[in-house]
């Protein structure tokens, strides 16, 4: 689906239009054919997101089967997000944004302390949202595993050279996952306000949900 | 401590103590060797290649840098490394990859030549350890050379591998090691072919105060600093530096 077909998606017509504050996760099952987008309401707002089969939690997104499938490590529209066991959970169908992270990571309080400093160990961090959301499904720590970050960019140079940069995203910005299996979503919209992922300033993302019929 | 041959397409697995180092030669420059490093004291915490490479800054991890887990603290540290290629990035094949590009190379063939993967091998061996498949992540891929092109493109190197190249991996804390002598999931050779793996443990000296590994950044002192608070602080982990 072109970024003009998406456009044109009824926003009255969605099952869910939810608004998430910055620092917040979110849980919610995708039927088969539902179609989950992430709206970057204020710009370069990193959504941190994992994947899983909602009838097998263990069978869950795996960043390196993605971009290995793929050959390339950016995520935009056609990149399909693989599970560890080989499933296609979604599809990206919409993605306004251009591309989005699979290598960073999420921040959690003990990364945030080896890259920034021991000042940072209180701090809100992604990995304390993951567990929350994760929480009423009764899963835990062995459930988490290297994520998405969607509107994140993270360039990798010739030598190697990783670094989180300013976001090419902006307000507005939406990206859209069609599920093609019944796929459970945890997102922790991103609180970092160590590096300029947020651009410094953490805000709302909105989350529209169309169902497959 | 240990001086074993792993065969081409198996897996090992065994808890190296901190201090200890974990030697891994590439006997036959197959580049098939998946790697897999776990807190023996409480394997829910694990390696992490994202915080690997976001902490150091760099996804080619080499002599100097150290493996991070999930906890911001150091599981190995690279002290050794003559082959200078190994992936943080692509992960490990499966039985429907392997069956894809080699074919079934089932048992009933081949026997003990079948063609076995890295994700059953990584469950095969975690199982031994009463852990499962949720506790398979992104490996650390020994000998293979792995780079990222200026659009994203995820590239294979041709001819990284050499035999007898060989890494020292030296345990910060008492760390489950799991290896599967597997191709590597890139790898763009039609014919299975893994090789033997050579691994060697022994009991090296403490870390000098200025060691290379502990010393090469802000951030590295810092994993440091959280790994000997945690072994400090823990009843566990036994042997204190």
């Amino acid at each position: 689906m072109t970024a003009t077909q998406a456009d044109e998606r009824a926003v009255t017509s969605a099952i869910v239009d939810v608004v998430v504050g910055p620092g917040e996760p979110w849980t919610h099952v995708l039927a088969r054919g539902d179609v989950l987008r992430i709206v970057d309401l204020e710009g370069n707002q990193a959504v941190d997101t994992l994947l899983y089969n909602a009838h097998d939690t263990a069978d869950r997104y795996s960043a390196a089967d993605t971009v290995r499938a793929q050959h390339n490590v950016f995520l935009t529209t056609g990149s399909r997000l693989l599970s560890s066991e080989g499933t296609v959970l979604a599809t990206i169908v919409g993605d306004t944004c251009g591309r989005h992270d699979t290598l960073g990571g999420a921040c959690s309080a003990e990364s945030n302390v080896c890259r920034f400093g021991q000042h940072t160990r209180y701090m809100h961090n992604c990995r304390d949202n993951f567990l929350h959301g994760l929480r009423p499904l009764g899963m835990g720590k062995r459930d988490l595993v290297p994520n998405i970050n969607f509107f994140m960019n993270v360039p990798v140079t010739a030598d190697g050279r990783l670094d989180i940069v300013d976001g090419i995203s902006r307000p507005g910005a939406y990206v859209e996952l069609r599920a093609e299996t019944d796929t459970l979503v945890v997102i922790s919209n991103c609180p970092q306000l160590n590096n300029p992922c947020n651009g410094w300033n953490p805000t709302p993302i909105r989350l529209l949900v169309w169902g497959a019929g | 401590m240990a001086d074993e041959t792993v065969p081409p397409g198996a897996y090992w697995s065994r808890v190296v103590r901190r201090g200890q180092t974990l030697r891994i030669v590439d006997a036959d420059g197959a580049g098939a060797a998946s790697l897999l490093a776990l807190n023996a004291d409480q394997p829910s915490e694990r390696f992490n290649a994202p915080d690997t490479t976001k902490i150091q800054n760099t996804i080619f991890v080499t002599t100097g840098r150290v493996l991070f887990s999930d906890l911001g603290r150091v599981l190995l540290s690279v002290t050794a490394d003559s082959s200078g290629h190994h992936d943080t990035l692509a992960g490990f094949g499966d039985a429907v990859t392997t069956a894809a590009k080699y074919g079934p190379g089932r048992y009933l063939e081949l026997r003990n030549d079948y063609h076995r993967n890295a994700r059953d091998n990584l469950v095969a061996a975690l199982g031994r350890h009463g852990l499962d498949r949720r506790d398979v992540v992104a490996t650390f891929n020994l000998f293979a050379g792995v780079t990222v092109g200026p659009n994203g493109s995820l590239d294979w190197v041709e001819g990284a591998q050499r035999p007898g190249a060989g890494v020292d991996l030296r345990a910060e804390m008492n760390v489950l090691a799991v290896l599967s002598a597997t191709p590597h999931v890139l790898d763009p050779s039609p014919e299975y072919r893994p090789g033997r793996l050579q691994v060697t443990v022994w009991q090296g000296p403490p870390p000098a105060p200025d060691d290379p590994c502990r010393t090469a950044s802000p951030e590295a002192v810092r994993g440091f600093e959280n790994t000997d608070a945690w072994i400090a602080g823990s009843a566990v982990a036994g042997a204190v530096l």
